[in-house]
């Protein structure tokens, strides 16, 4: 009998050890065992990626439509070149959408915001955005503002 | 009577040393077959080692130490395990494995030697128990025995694959009177009425002597004196003689080594 | 004067070199010895009672109370700079990386690494292990090896509880007491919280402290002056060696898997 009760916790521990497992892997850590592939690629440049790393969101009015799998530098322009998945069911992204580096918060993570245009045609696999702005640089921000303070 | 007529251990030429002290030295043991004999001596000549010398837990530096011509110290591990098992051993302490009721600690060697069912373990582990006197104690602890009947515990341990060989070290050590009667009585009753060897360790001369039918005296590394109890008496050594008689001055001195008394109580303070 | 102590430092070296060398045997010995199965798994499964479930209030206590402070000191420092929702993130990358394997190695140490050498060295003293040996069975497989399993796969059970439960009081004074918007607490920690990168390698680590932790502790045991005195020294020993190498280990383990981070 005392065997049985032991031998019950052990059970029980062994269980609980997997059921923290499971949490940390769902929960905790966002794991997505379905999402891996199932998605198209884009790709844009940028003068200036900032903090952006991949894995980073991509967005569009703030609900996550893809995200950032590489970043790269185009040797032949000299910029930043971000390569980005697009979850499949998200078709209607015009040719001239534009993607802008955007901040969350003040301290917060760097992700990619698409705001779609008004052409016919919807990007495909491999294409490129043209219209893009690069993250905010706090040194040429301030420069900026001295130079229109002297200018007053 | 003569052990070398049939001598189940020759111990020949043993030499063991721990670090620098020689404990051993050239020591030749016989211990005759289906008898009581003991090994005995001041403390601290290493009767205990002598016990793990037989039993194959230490090697000896030196010598043979022959089981029915088998030299235990260069047995392999499969051939230590077989020998093992007409081995028992009643440790000065019980040593009982305290996880375990004394039912199971007494099962244990049935279990592990053999494959007996268990109806059989149960049986014999109960006849161990009765030789003993402790029956009615299956279910109970070691914890929850005395330390009597913890000895007692471990000797049906000791015996329950009815064993060719019986070391005992140190049993009467620290015993009340009447445990130690029950223990004199038992190792005795066994011996005779199961037919093994005993090998008793001890410096109890009084209870020893009582059951021993044969007896050697280990001092400085070696052996000496052996013989019957009533041959022993007669022997003409100091050594002996200050050891069976239990004199407090003689060979192994009172007084450890000091400077001159009347030097030491006038001289002046160093 | 000075060779006498050269002499003194020489031996004590060459002595600590003689058991670690010893406690290699041990680990080979108890490791690699022929197993079986049938007889080790009931001594398994009681072994991993004693080591980790009766570990399970202590882990989940610190935990929860560890969790609980990381939280709200976390909040009062980020609050200045408007990201209090980063404390979700804060809570759960430091327990996962660093405090979850690293306290439970060492409070797993204190408490089940020196019981562990106590009881090992108690039957050596009462002279268990030896009559173990004399009726034939192998004390390093029969009660080593199983000790040894046990605390091998506790450690990184145990680190996985103390983890969730940590993050849990994390959630518990942040988003009940302080006020933060769930929402943004665990979106932030789903963001920030890379399974392989954060929660793998803290499994990882903690595996290896239950290694190292184990060995010490069962070594100690084995190896110790069989008195009462040895024995207490042996206990202290294993408190102090794995502290020591838990932390020195951290270092080295997370120099090699954050370094570039």
């Amino acid at each position: 009998m005392r065997m049985r009760t032991i031998e019950i916790g052990v059970g029980a521990f062994l269980l609980a050890g997997i059921a923290a497992l499971i949490v940390l892997a769902l929960n905790v850590s966002g794991l997505n065992l379905s999402e891996q592939v199932k998605g198209y690629k884009i790709y844009a440049r940028f003068e200036n990626v900032g903090g952006l790393t991949p894995r980073a969101k991509v967005a569009m009015s703030g609900v996550q439509i893809g995200r950032v799998t590489a970043i790269r530098i185009d040797p032949r322009m000299l910029m930043a070149e971000v390569e980005m998945e697009i979850f499949d069911d998200v078709d209607y992204l015009t040719t001239d959408s534009s993607a802008s580096i955007l901040t969350s918060g003040l301290l917060g993570e760097q992700y990619i915001g698409i705001v779609p245009g008004a052409d016919e045609e919807m990007l495909a696999e491999g294409d490129y955005i043209q219209d893009t702005q690069s993250a905010l640089v706090l040194e040429e921000l301030i420069g900026k503002f001295l130079f229109n303070k002297v200018g007053e | 009577m003569k052990p070398e007529s049939d001598a189940i251990i020759d111990i020949r030429g043993l030499s063991f040393a721990r670090g620098n002290r020689p404990i051993f030295a050239g020591v030749e043991i016989k211990i005759p077959r289906g008898k009581v004999t003991a090994i005995m001596g001041p403390s601290g000549t290493g009767k205990t080692t002598l016990l793990k010398l037989i039993g194959g837990q230490l090697r000896p530096d030196r010598g043979d130490i022959l089981l029915d011509g088998l030299n235990i110290p260069t047995l392999g591990r499969r051939e230590l395990f077989e020998v093992r098992e007409r081995m028992g051993m009643l440790f000065q302490s019980g040593a009982l494995f305290t996880d375990m009721d004394v039912f199971e600690n007494v099962a244990f060697p049935l279990r592990v030697h053999t494959d007996l069912p268990e109806e059989m373990i149960r049986d014999i582990v109960l006849m161990k128990l009765q030789a003993v006197g402790l029956r009615g104690a299956r279910a109970l602890m070691p914890s929850e025995l005395s330390g009597g009947m913890a000895r007692r515990v471990a000797l049906a341990r000791a015996i329950s694959l009815d064993p060719d060989i019986v070391l005992y070290d140190e049993p009467f050590t620290g015993q009340d009177p009447i445990a130690m009667g029950v223990l004199v009585n038992l190792i005795r009753r066994l011996n005779q009425a199961l037919g093994h060897t005993s090998i008793i360790v001890s410096h109890d001369i009084k209870e020893t002597l009582a059951i021993a039918d044969y007896v050697y005296i280990l001092s400085d590394a070696e052996v000496i004196a052996s013989g019957t109890p009533k041959e022993l008496e007669g022997v003409d050594s100091d050594k002996v003689r200050q050891f069976m008689q239990g004199l407090p001055d003689g060979p192994v001195p009172f007084h450890y080594q000091a400077p001159d008394y009347m030097e030491d109580l006038l001289g002046e303070v160093s | 004067m000075i060779s006498n102590m050269l002499q003194r430092i020489g031996h004590r070296a060459l002595s600590r070199l003689a058991s670690l060398g010893r406690s290699g045997q041990l680990l080979f010995q108890a490791l690699v010895a022929r197993p079986q199965p049938l007889v080790m798994l009931p001594l398994l499964i009681k072994q991993l009672w004693f080591v980790g479930v009766l570990s399970l209030v202590i882990i989940v206590v610190s935990g929860g109370f560890i969790g609980m402070v990381l939280g709200l000191q976390g909040y009062t420092i980020l609050v200045d700079y408007g990201s209090e929702q980063a404390v979700g993130q804060l809570v759960a990358l430091s327990l996962a990386r660093e405090l979850a394997p690293v306290v439970t190695a060492l409070l797993f140490a204190g408490r089940a690494g020196s019981a562990l050498t106590a009881e090992i060295g108690l039957m050596k003293a009462t002279e268990q292990l030896a009559g173990l040996e004399m009726i034939g069975v192998d004390p390093l497989r029969r009660i080593i090896a199983p000790r040894f399993w046990a605390g091998f796969i506790c450690m990184p059970i145990l680190t996985m509880i103390f983890t969730v439960v940590g993050i849990w009081g994390g959630a518990l004074v942040a988003v009940d007491w302080l006020g933060i918007y769930d929402g943004s607490f665990w979106a932030s920690m789903q963001q920030a919280v890379s399974f392989y990168d954060d929660i793998v390698n803290g499994i990882i680590k903690s595996i290896c402290f239950g290694l190292v932790v184990t060995w010490i502790a069962v070594f100690q045991g084995y190896d110790c002056i069989p008195t009462s005195e040895g024995i207490s020294q042996a206990t202290t020993r294993t408190v102090v060696y794995s502290s020591l190498a838990v932390l020195g280990l951290d270092f080295v383990l997370t120099a090699l898997m954050f370094g570039e981070l």
